[in-house]
């Protein structure tokens, strides 16, 4: 049985190595036919004209460590809900106010972040 | 000692294995010509909207013009910044194109017509799909550029912002269909496709597959104005095709799984003897063309978003209205007695 589910993933596996392989090969028809000619100002990073100043790694905004906390909230319930869809037809009306507990409890977080501004971008 | 697997290597085994990577090429090498005319289809349908030609000199109506695009690329030098981190640069593009190119295994194209039909397809689409924005962090980071970092920061945040209210979307499609095999949702939609009982999700479906993919009204990761082309600004040549590849066949794989989620996969829209009789695959196309002229539509018709229009848009309106949806569509399959169904 156990053989029997994976071995429906192997067109898969092939699927990943020979779009990979794809990829990787086109990627050097270039190194083959294309010409090379490098020059200091080929090769600095592009920034419109000047040369380029300041470490491009530098500071960014806060708020997208916000958005990336947020999200990892939020897709925790998208997958925590998933095996509650799957298995609706069989939880009946208890699992159905289970979630719904759950989900008013998420609701008052919700409400709490939208009230702070967590979720201003300005 | 042995060689372990060994016995794995028969001569059954081999042409199994050959049979797959036979299947694996029909679906690939299509969906590059595909990637290829939909630039083309694009450029001349947002040229007709806008009353130009659009691209008509190379070959007869322009029709040579993909083609001569793919070739021109190829001859060009790849340049990798001398500031770049190389082997995160050259990853990237791989790891951007691969998974658009994956995701195809498990869209059905008709009735049993599926490279590998597995039972959690709708939760491997949702997998496989946002491994991209691996690669467009990466790329943007890799290239040690200013411009890039901003567009790959931007692009990942818009990305996993939509991800949230497009996972509650899907959800409330298994909830119908009980089920994520996508064969069974297609099948499921024999009666009436789900675009009909969950049209308010399906328009968020619609908007956020665009966001999703970085296209027209959001598409400020590249905003040209102020980012000059986003996380790719430094590429050139074939890894920069790659990105190129691997956003459109993004946008082709985002109409395959709104057709076969919301608008009955291969099924005839009325099944009349005539309807039924022509094949599946037929009217799959004929879906998947549609959603991707709403795509084009969209970016010929809209004016691009604000930044914090966007944020707003994803987490205050579409995250309560998506959870909002999903807990009536569950009251009301309870009400109407629809579970177990």
């Amino acid at each position: 049985m156990e053989n029997f589910t994976l071995s429906e993933y192997l067109p898969i596996l092939v699927f990943l190595i020979l779009a990979t392989g794809i990829a990787l090969v086109s990627m050097l028809i270039p190194v083959v036919v294309a010409p090379k000619k490098k020059y200091d100002e080929k090769t600095s990073a592009y920034e419109c004209g000047f040369e380029a100043f300041d470490d491009a790694r530098s500071k960014f905004d806060v708020r997208f460590y916000l958005v990336a906390i947020l999200f990892i909230v939020f897709d925790l319930e998208v997958a925590f809900l998933f095996p509650w869809v799957m298995a609706f037809g069989d939880i009946g009306l208890f699992g159905f106010f289970s979630m719904m507990l759950f989900l008013f409890v998420l609701t008052v977080g919700f409400i709490y972040e939208w009230r702070k501004g967590a979720l201003e971008w300005e | 000692m042995t060689i372990p697997f060994l016995e794995l290597l028969t001569l059954e085994n081999i042409q199994a294995l050959g049979w797959i990577v036979a299947q694996v090429l029909t679906i690939t090498l299509p969906l590059f010509l595909a990637v290829a005319y939909l630039t083309f289809a694009e450029r001349k349908i947002i040229g007709a909207m806008q009353l130009r030609i659009g691209p008509n000199m190379v070959g007869p109506k322009g029709l040579g013009q993909p083609i001569a695009d793919a070739v021109k690329l190829m001859f060009k030098e790849i340049i990798i910044p001398s500031g770049a981190s190389k082997i995160p640069f050259i990853i990237a593009p791989v790891m951007v194109m691969v998974p658009a190119l994956m995701a195809w295994a498990v869209i059905p194209f008709d009735k049993g017509l599926v490279l590998a039909d597995i039972n959690l397809g709708v939760l491997y689409l949702l997998a496989v799909s946002s491994i991209g924005i691996y690669g467009v962090l990466i790329a943007g980071w890799a290239s040690n550029s200013k411009y890039p970092f901003l567009g790959a920061v931007r692009s990942g945040a818009q990305m996993i912002s939509y991800e949230v209210s497009m996972g509650l979307t899907v959800m409330t499609v298994i909830l119908l269909s009980g089920s994520m095999n996508l064969t069974a949702i297609v099948e499921a939609q024999q009666g009436m496709w789900y675009m009909v009982p969950l049209f308010p999700m399906f328009i968020v479906f619609l908007i956020s597959i665009l966001a999703e993919t970085n296209r027209a009204p959001f598409d400020l990761p590249e905003g040209e104005a102020e980012l000059v082309a986003g996380f790719h600004a430094e590429y050139s040549s074939m890894p920069f095709a790659l990105f190129f590849l691997g956003e459109y066949a993004n946008m082709i794989l985002m109409s395959g799984i709104t057709a076969v989620l919301f608008m009955g996969g291969w099924l005839p829209p009325i099944s009349t003897p005539l309807f039924d009789a022509v094949p599946g695959f037929f009217w799959f196309s004929l879906k998947v063309a549609f959603v991707l002229f709403v795509f084009l539509w969209a970016r010929a018709t809209l004016p691009r978003f604000r930044y914090d229009q966007l944020m707003r848009l994803g987490w205050k309106v579409f995250l309560p209205f998506t959870l909002l949806w999903l807990i009536i569509v569950a009251a009301s399959m309870h009400i109407f007695g629809l579970v177990g169904a």
